[in-house]
């Protein structure tokens, strides 16, 4: 379980944002999650319910945008969707694709501010 | 009605205070000239066996030294310190991973310019680790024979996040039948190209291919790093894995 973790360093990510912007309320933050970074989405969000209780974000949301696993195909010579996570290969045709290219995203993308 | 709302954009990386320990680590090292192999596997695949092993049949041709993490107690560090390697013992409590800056810490008192090679024993869990880039050269990903096939299947994140599968025990194959295709394609179906190495840490069978490979890739990266910089970006580096990236 490092959700926890992961949720405590988005809070001080939010914050440290907020603190240049005038320490502006924090209504909701937007993440980007990758299905490769490793994180399980409900862990996250339970656990950030958890860590923002006693911080200058409590009541704030925190919203998923998951990204989808793509990676570069030899054959088709572009970038493609990969099948699965256990199955790291071009959708369209099949090769194997060891170099990913989206997939392992944690990272605030945006956060909602009260005016 | 509803409070009105500005969206700012951010764009902050969630571990980037991770990933800046991770790189000036990985500088460090480099300079200082030690090979740096972190090894995750599940607890029980037999880590501390392979190290202990793998660090006593080192120690004439190199100076190896290991950081070994654990939970609670100091026992893999104590079995360690019998291969006479210099071994510390980081303690997470209650985190289930070491993060770049535990690495960090446990390395104080020590000079890496004194050392050839440096092993990372992660605390044992094949989830948590795969998010935390501890400035590693080679990432090891272990799994034993007694665990079953399809461990890359329940798991492909950390292997995707390693560069080398190690499967162990393989002394025990035929015993639990262990089905060693299925095996090797389960860990191409998470990640393609993937090296796969085979040992036993008690009878040693693999261990010296093992010891030639890390030898090999020790002197290529020193080549790399009197070549000059060029590698140094690493972009450059063609390895799929997505540590030290970003």
């Amino acid at each position: 379980m490092h959700e926890l973790s992961i949720a405590m360093s988005i809070i001080d990510t939010a914050t440290e944002e907020a603190a240049k912007l005038d320490n502006a309320q924090v209504l909701a933050v937007h993440l980007k999650l990758g299905p490769m970074a490793g994180v399980v989405k409900e862990a996250l969000l339970a656990s950030y319910e958890m860590a923002s209780e006693n911080s200058p974000l409590a009541g704030s949301k925190l919203v998923i945008v998951e990204t989808e696993l793509r990676a570069y195909c030899p054959v088709c010579e572009t970038e493609r969707a990969v099948v699965s996570l256990t199955d790291i290969s071009c959708s369209n045709c099949g090769t194997p694709t060891p170099q990913i290219t989206s997939g392992r995203e944690l990272e605030v993308t945006a956060m909602e501010i009260a005016q | 009605m509803s409070r009105p709302t500005r969206l700012v954009e951010v764009r902050q990386k969630v571990l980037k205070q991770n990933d800046v320990v991770a790189r000036e680590l990985r500088d460090r090292f480099r300079s200082a000239g030690v090979f740096v192999v972190s090894l995750v596997s599940s607890p029980g695949s037999g880590k501390t066996a392979f190290l202990e092993k793998t660090l006593t049949m080192m120690r004439g041709e190199f100076r190896v030294a290991a950081l070994v993490g654990d939970l609670a107690t100091d026992n893999d560090a104590k079995r360690l310190a019998r291969s006479q390697a210099p071994v510390k013992q980081i303690t997470t409590g209650t985190l289930c991973h070491l993060e770049a800056e535990m690495v960090r810490a446990a390395l104080e008192g020590w000079d890496e310019r004194e050392l050839d090679f440096l092993f990372i024993e992660n605390v044992g869990n094949l989830v948590c680790p795969a998010t935390f880039d501890l400035g590693e050269e080679l990432r090891l990903v272990l799994f034993s024979t007694t665990e079953g096939e399809d461990k890359p299947l329940k798991y492909p994140t950390i292997f995707n996040t390693a560069d080398i599968a190690v499967i162990t025990k393989i002394d025990l194959a035929d015993a639990v039948e262990f089905n060693r295709e299925a095996a090797h394609r389960n860990i191409q179906s998470v990640r393609p190209g993937m090296e796969i190495m085979e040992v036993s840490s008690k009878s040693g069978r693999g261990m010296e291919e093992f010891i030639s490979y890390l030898r090999m890739r020790r002197a290529e990266s020193r080549g790399a790093a009197a070549k000059g910089n060029e590698l140094r970006d690493f972009s450059l580096v063609p390895s799929p894995s997505g540590r030290g990236l970003g």
